[in-house]
């Protein structure tokens, strides 16, 4: 297999606060003097890569920098550093306004969170679905329609609800029209952003079945971002968790769930409701630290941690492989399975 | 039923007027809560659990209408009493916590302050006293830093950290009642987990009944007693956790757990629910609301549905429901 | 389909619209009133001219001052004419200054609000400034100093009406424009391979747009009052042009001596217009505010 989307140390940062205004920059700029700003790291020097026909899941809490991390990969946002390949080709380099118009945009499309927020209140769902083909594929007319009738087939959206507006379909058909927009013009890459968070459970099977079906019959690859665990193990091969802007375990959904190393991911697991345990009283405690200007050498989870030693304060853990696995955990080894059940 | 309920809920029926026509929002809901009990009202949106809530603290929507049934809090018939008895009980008797902690405190007091509001105008609090009161219910829902913390504004706190002030406020005056509306709905897995625990516990601490509203069966089923599974304004099922999830008898209730990510191995495992909702402004609803979307049809299911005995310890508002099996050992055991 | 039962019955969005609007009318007579009354000073500027009884500029002072009678509902004023006729024909003039001044505000400060708070930035610090610099002054102060610069022209008077107008619309526009900015559909859009400005014109602004149209309604009043006042004050349209502030102005001299009803009539007439656009304003937003529909 080879890599679709590779991106390499990628980092984002936004200034934090208001900043200085425009005659105080101006007159610092004049006396030559370099201040650094404060800024917030929202994605921090992160690597991955996802390979054609794979579904890899990206988990973590709110405020965990996912969000903006595929919109950066989206080229949605412009990345502060790194580089963002898609095949051969590096897209780091082109602003993110002038990427909209470009050959390749087709390539990499996304379904939103909120599938009634995302579809224009004064579109109709054909209007939505048709608006990438005529942009993308320069359709109009016949080829149009036949098109915009086609998708909406493939993602079991009735022909007769096209003329409606969102507020005219429920969740479950709004879902529809959001993946509809996103395959129309046939991405290799498509990045799904919670697309089932808004969703009734009955509703949400319904779509995740739509989504293993469509990849297979496209052979998309897909990223899912969620905060459902349970969702992700069901739907990915590969899945990467973060945690303040970086990955903290990498590796098959399967192996992390069951026997998850990095000790937030442990937590997270733990949280997650299952029908027929009972609650695990594995707890985090404690706020997670300040994403504005972290220490570059403590371990971002150190004072959550239940294991944290004074060597997580001053050396940040790099993000090491054992074996088919990525863990960023100086204690990652003392979690490994024991060698009698890795058989 | 040994220990008396501490709120008794009988034959709730709501009817919401709208411009086209009345929605039948509840149809003779009935269930109880025993003291120190958590009973957890489970359904998916529309299926009319908030609206229970709120007919219950009387809150509902000018629109809405309570046409039948009682909710007897003690003595007490929330549903007849006057707006003055309400007042009365709610903050001293029942509190409620609702899913955005942030948009339901004050956002230009410190939450310090608020719980203090309440502690004086509920908890014979003196006004002196207070704020120190306020700091101890702050480092008793967890907050570290308390007095620190009682000076901040909500919108320098995380959304845990709001769920835990409004849970300092609901408890402020000790309840007898707890309702909790989705309470961890919009927070994070690790951080539900913690609210959660933070419920229970001091649940248990004061002997409150808890009514756990959700739409997370899993959920619902590690912190709760019992849970009354509800559809389209109807109770359909009302068993203890255990023996609902070992034994369900509604199709519908053995559908949603069949539709849980949680159940299945693979997703092709799990099962869509066929249909939805029926429009509850329908004249001609059929006395089953689930009938039409039901695999498990029969004749019999035109007829009204049968009535809870209202100490029956599995009730299945089902002429065709599901075989009861014997159910071998509770593999859950209650929060 | 699992979904398709619950879904609403299709139709057009026209056709909901008329329904939702009926039903706002029905719900709230008022606006009916007012919309009748709209109807009404609408037919009184496109025909009015045609329909008054006598020419509003022929004098005849044999018959000044007189109070209202059958011949003359409104009495006649100091020059013997009729000022129920001048009302009337006062109309077309009026509402015209309203819907042109009100027009023009609405394309330059929609355009330059929506423009701020899409790309924000320097784009929205220099719309910002402009919309401070005019807050700056007493509004009336500001229009009477445009039409005295510029001259005492009818089409002045439709600038410096939306000029002191400026701030309102470009600060709602930018307000709803910087909401949608970061809307999930703006982001769907730009996936689409939709540049800024397809954006800004086919994503927000048929959002922003009815929200504005409210907003026009209910300016119309205020413009027709400042309009007025201009004239009231001798800073507008110059006699013998039938106009209602010009009209009250010239009568307000005769109320002392007991004749009321050459003043009276063109300032009711003035009121009932501000009344109407006014309610009417309530209603619009009604009708276009998504949250009162079903």
């Amino acid at each position: 297999m080879t890599a679709l989307l590779d991106i390499a140390d990628v980092s984002k940062w936004f200034p934090a606060g208001a900043g200085p205004g425009a005659w105080a920059r101006l007159k610092r700029r004049l006396s030559g003097g370099v201040e650094k700003l404060p800024k917030v790291y929202a994605v921090d020097d992160v690597s991955f890569a996802i390979a054609k026909g794979e579904t890899v899941g990206l988990v973590g809490e709110s405020g965990c920098g996912k969000s903006t991390l595929v919109r950066a990969l989206t080229r949605l946002i412009d990345v502060s550093q790194g580089s963002v390949k898609l095949g051969s080709r590096e897209l780091a380099l082109k602003p993110a306004r002038v990427f909209a118009r470009d050959r390749d945009r087709a390539r990499i499309q996304m379904v939103f969170q909120d599938a009634g927020e995302s579809v224009n209140p004064r579109f109709t769902a054909f209007a939505a679905i048709a608006d990438p083909l005529r942009r993308l594929r320069k359709l109009r007319g016949n080829a149009l329609k036949e098109r915009v009738e086609t998708v909406a087939g493939q993602c079991g959206l009735p022909l007769q609800l096209l003329s409606r507006f969102p507020h005219q379909l429920s969740g479950g058909q709004r879902a529809r029209v959001g993946i509809a927009r996103a395959i129309a013009v046939e991405p290799d890459l498509l990045v799904l952003d919670e697309p089932t968070a808004a969703l009734d459970v009955s509703v949400q099977v319904v779509v995740l079945q739509l989504l293993q079906r469509l990849k297979k019959e496209l052979g998309m690859s897909y990223l899912f971002v969620s905060h459902d665990l349970s969702v992700v193990r069901l739907l990915c091969d590969r899945v990467l968790v973060m945690y303040l802007g970086k990955i903290v375990e990498a590796g098959p959904a399967a192996k992390v769930f069951e026997h998850p190393l990095h000790p937030y991911t442990q937590a997270l697991v733990a949280a997650v409701p299952r029908l027929h345990e009972t609650a695990s009283r594995l707890r985090l405690t404690g706020e997670p630290r300040s994403p504005i200007d972290p220490d570059p050498n403590a371990c971002r989870f150190y004072g959550r941690c239940p294991h944290g030693v004074d060597a997580c304060k001053t050396t940040m853990p790099a993000l090491d492989a054992f074996g088919d696995r990525q863990v960023a955990c100086h204690f990652a080894e003392s979690f490994l399975p024991q060698p009698r059940i890795a058989s | 039923m040994t220990p008396a309920p501490a709120l008794s809920v009988e034959g709730l029926s709501v009817e919401f007027r709208t411009r086209s026509g009345a929605v039948r929002a509840l149809e003779n809901v009935s269930f109880r809560v025993a003291k120190g009990e958590t009973v957890a009202l489970v359904g998916e949106s529309g299926s009319g659990k908030s609206v229970t809530a709120y007919a219950v603290m009387g809150i509902l929507d000018p629109a809405g209408r309570v046409t039948a049934g009682r909710a007897m809090l003690g003595d007490l018939d929330l549903l007849a009493a006057t707006p003055k008895e309400l007042a009365n009980v709610r903050g001293r008797k029942i509190a409620m916590i609702f899913q955005n902690p942030r948009t339901a405190l004050n956002p230009i007091r410190p939450v310090g302050r608020q719980i203090a509001d309440v502690l004086i105008c509920h908890g014979n609090v003196s006004r002196r006293a207070a704020p120190a009161q306020a700091v101890e219910m702050l480092r008793a829902v967890g907050i570290t830093d308390p007095a620190r913390r009682a000076k901040a504004y909500p919108f320098e706190m995380s959304g845990g950290m709001c769920q835990r002030v409004m849970i300092a406020i609901a408890l402020a005056a000790k309840p007898t009642l707890l309702i909790a509306d989705e309470p961890t709905t919009g927070l994070d897995v690790t951080t539900q987990a913690v609210i959660m625990d933070l419920i229970n516990d001091l649940a248990k601490e004061l002997g409150m009944a808890t009514i756990f509203i959700t739409h997370d069966l899993a959920l619902a089923g590690q912190r709760s007693a019992r849970i009354v599974v509800m559809h389209a304004g109807h109770v359909v099922e009302n068993a203890p956790t255990a023996d609902l999830f070992a034994n369900p008898r509604h199709p519908y209730t053995a559908e949603l757990i069949a539709a849980t990510p949680d159940s299945a191995a693979s997703l092709d495992e799990l099962a869509a629910i066929a249909g939805s909702l029926p429009d509850l402004r329908r004249a001609d609803l059929p006395p089953c609301r689930y009938s039409e979307r039901c695999p498990r049809k029969i004749a019999a299911c035109a007829q009204p549905l049968p009535l809870a005995a209202p100490d029956a310890a599995h009730f299945v508002a089902c002429w065709n429901p599901l075989p009861a099996q014997v159910v071998v050992a509770p593999t859950v055991s209650a929060a | 389909m699992t979904d398709l039962a619950a879904s609403p019955r299709q139709e057009s969005s026209l056709t909901a619209l008329v329904r939702h609007s009926r039903y706002v009318l029905g719900e709230n007579p008022v606006t009916g009133f007012a919309f009748a009354l709209f109807v009404l000073i609408v037919l009184a500027a496109v025909f009015g001219p045609h329909i008054v009884p006598y020419d509003p500029l022929a004098s005849d002072t044999s018959e000044a001052l007189k109070p209202p009678s059958l011949q003359h509902w409104f009495g006649t004023d100091q020059l013997g004419r009729d000022v129920f006729s001048r009302v009337v024909v006062a109309t077309r003039l009026d509402f015209f200054i309203a819907v042109a001044s009100v027009a023009l505000v609405f394309l330059m400060g929609g355009l330059a609000g929506v423009a701020a708070g899409f790309f924000g930035g320097w784009t929205d610090r220099i719309v910002g400034r402009i919309a401070d610099t005019i807050m700056a002054f007493p509004l009336f102060v500001l229009a009477m100093g445009i039409v005295a610069a510029l001259g005492n022209t009818v089409q002045n008077i439709v600038l410096a009406t939306a000029i002191v107008n400026f701030p309102l619309y470009a600060r709602i526009a930018r307000a709803e424009a910087n909401i949608r900015r970061e809307a999930g559909f703006v982001e769907a859009a730009r996936l689409s391979g939709n540049s800024d400005w397809r954006i800004l014109t086919f994503q927000i602004l048929p959002n922003v747009f009815p929200i504005l149209v409210v907003q026009m309604s209910l300016t119309m009043g205020y413009a027709i009052l400042n309009a007025a006042g201009l004239s009231f004050i001798g800073l507008g349209v110059r006699p013998p042009t039938p106009e209602w502030g010009i009209m009250v102005a010239e009568g307000a001299q005769f109320i002392v001596s007991g004749e009321w009803w050459n003043a009276f009539f063109p300032g009711a007439a003035l009121m009932v217009a501000v009344f109407c656009f006014n309610l009417l304003g309530d209603g619009l937003r009604d009708m276009v505010d998504p949250r009162r529909r079903t």
